[in-house]
């Protein structure tokens, strides 16, 4: 098994810059494997995939279209024309918006997500539900960080046509029950949006286990470079949806008054993509299996469990976390009771400790911490 | 980076924490809120005229030691003068914080306010540091179109 101090050296940035990082929540940092990957590509193979008929770009081709192979295998999708790619998980949580969310909601229908939502997953939906007349209503967590049965089940209603939930709160840590949400969701008919970019580097996805309509993350939250994001999408439901940005390699023919698209996944891969980016993600798949989940998981719990305990003996702190250990993943926030998290940011910086200090990353979870 | 003592000083940590100038004023002239939306911070600066006078200032809100004392530092410093000193003075500290001048004459017009000097070093603050300062600049904009 791959030590810690092992995946440490992996990355040259640590070591480059002296840092205790501890921001991965926001972006995780590149191993070299990752690095070298991308570079390998520029130096050998780039050109512009599905474009031009000699090898180098066929092989580009290859390398784009293997790696969607790769990223299906890897949170088990049925097809791999089930998965999209795009910027990030915010342009795919806006193309499920505007695309399926727009053209299916009516008036007085309800859209329903949690109080824990980042704000990818949430001004989207503030904008859909305007422009159609529909609702939109919060789930919201107990004193434990948590969604209780009960409230999940009085807010989905028969009126309940998207559900959005985040797997992980990036905010307080908390797994979500996400498998038993979409159970539910699914017998009130509504379609489930899956937020997964915090859960993707820490554990396990299944999408056909957790039958999620839509999951959505971003490459750079689990090694991979920032500008790659994954759509995962049912099939059927995809196929039955307008395209989102239009332009070259996603059409089939082009009239002067109209235009026929490709079939998926193309008709949701406008332009020229993120090759990059999409070897980064590969690249990233192969060094997070390679060092296995279990590992993983095992070594944060034990990071975060002696995080916690240490954070525990200062009496000038306040941890936000849930006490039930196994629906909390590894984010830790907290307070330095009477200062700003600003000025601790700072403080801390100029020890090399990178930590994220932001009240305001999702303005409805902060309303609960004030109140 | 520099040393942290540097910017939180003793001037700053004394007017972040209890600063006589955050209060309501009774009979307001105008008032203007700051926000900055990259972290939440939110203050509302209130003032009061006579004639080309700034006679009166005082803020509300909530923000980090630095917006906080920063605002407080503006208000001493912008009270008892004329619109167009303010506004030259206002100019002086947005330029020493983005390091646009380092001219000594012309940064003691600061007074107390020249304490956040050592901000430029630190990007990530710049902004804290400059919110009122900017609020305050907004905010005369408009009493010109009055």
């Amino acid at each position: 098994m791959i030590s810690s101090e092992e995946i440490k050296n992996d990355f040259p940035i640590l070591k480059n810059r002296n840092l205790t990082y501890l921001d991965s929540g926001a972006t995780t940092q590149k191993p070299i494997q990752v690095i070298n990957a991308i570079e390998n590509f520029y130096k050998n193979y780039n050109a512009n995939p599905h474009r031009g008929a000699y090898s180098l770009s066929i092989e580009a081709t290859e390398i784009y279209e293997n790696t969607r192979t790769k990223i299906a295998n890897f949170i088990n999708a049925k097809h791999r024309e089930e998965i999209i790619f795009s910027k990030n998980a915010t342009e795919s949580l806006n193309l499920i918006a505007y695309s399926y969310g727009l053209n299916n909601l009516k008036k007085d229908d309800e859209v329903v997500i949690s109080i824990m939502e980042h704000h990818s997953n949430l001004v989207p939906w503030q904008k859909v539900c305007k422009q159609t007349g529909s609702k939109l209503n919060y789930m919201y967590i107990n004193s434990e960080f948590e969604l209780t049965k009960e409230e999940i089940e009085s807010k989905i209603t028969d009126k309940t046509k998207i559900v959005c939930i985040t797997y992980v709160s990036n905010v307080t840590g908390t797994i979500n029950d996400v498998k038993s949400i979409i159970k539910y969701a699914h017998k009130k008919g509504a379609v489930v949006v899956v937020d997964g970019s915090q859960s993707i580097p820490h554990m396990k996805i299944d999408v056909q286990d957790l039958d999620a309509d839509f999951f959505v993350f971003s490459g750079h939250k689990m090694f991979s470079p920032l500008g790659i994001g994954v759509l995962y999408g049912k099939r059927e439901i995809l196929n039955n949806m307008t395209p989102f940005l239009m332009g070259g390699d996603m059409i089939e023919y082009v009239y002067k008054q109209d235009t026929t698209f490709a079939p998926l996944p193309n008709k949701f891969e406008a332009g020229t993509q993120n090759v990059e980016g999409v070897v980064g993600l590969g690249a990233a798949i192969d060094y997070i299996e390679k060092i296995g989940y279990d590992n993983i998981q095992k070594i944060e719990e034990e990071v975060v469990q002696y995080a916690v305990e240490e954070l525990s003996k200062l009496d000038y702190l306040t941890l936000y976390i849930s006490p039930n250990k196994e629906n909390h993943s590894s984010v830790i926030s907290f307070n330095v009771n009477g200062v700003h998290p600003h000025d601790v940011a700072s403080i801390l910086d100029s020890e090399n400790v990178c930590v994220r200090s932001r009240k305001s990353l999702c303005t409805a979870t902060y309303e609960i911490f004030r109140n | 980076m520099e040393d942290l003592t540097d910017v939180y000083n003793e001037l700053i940590m004394e007017h972040s924490m209890n600063s006589y100038n955050k209060r309501k004023l009774e009979k307001a002239d105008f008032s203007e809120m700051g926000h900055n939306p990259n972290c939440g911070d939110e203050i509302t600066l209130e003032l009061k005229m006579n004639g080309n006078i700034i006679e009166d200032m005082a803020f509300s809100g909530h923000g980090c030691a630095i917006s906080q004392a920063s605002t407080s530092i503006m208000i001493d410093t912008l009270k008892g003068k004329t619109i167009e000193e303010a506004k030259d003075i206002i100019k002086t500290f947005i330029e020493m914080i983005k390091r646009e001048t380092t001219d000594e004459e012309e940064l003691k017009k600061l007074e107390d306010a020249i304490a956040f000097r050592n901000v430029s070093n630190m990007p990530a603050r710049v902004k804290c540091a400059l919110l009122a300062w900017h609020t305050m600049e907004d905010m005369l904009k408009n009493f010109n179109k009055n």
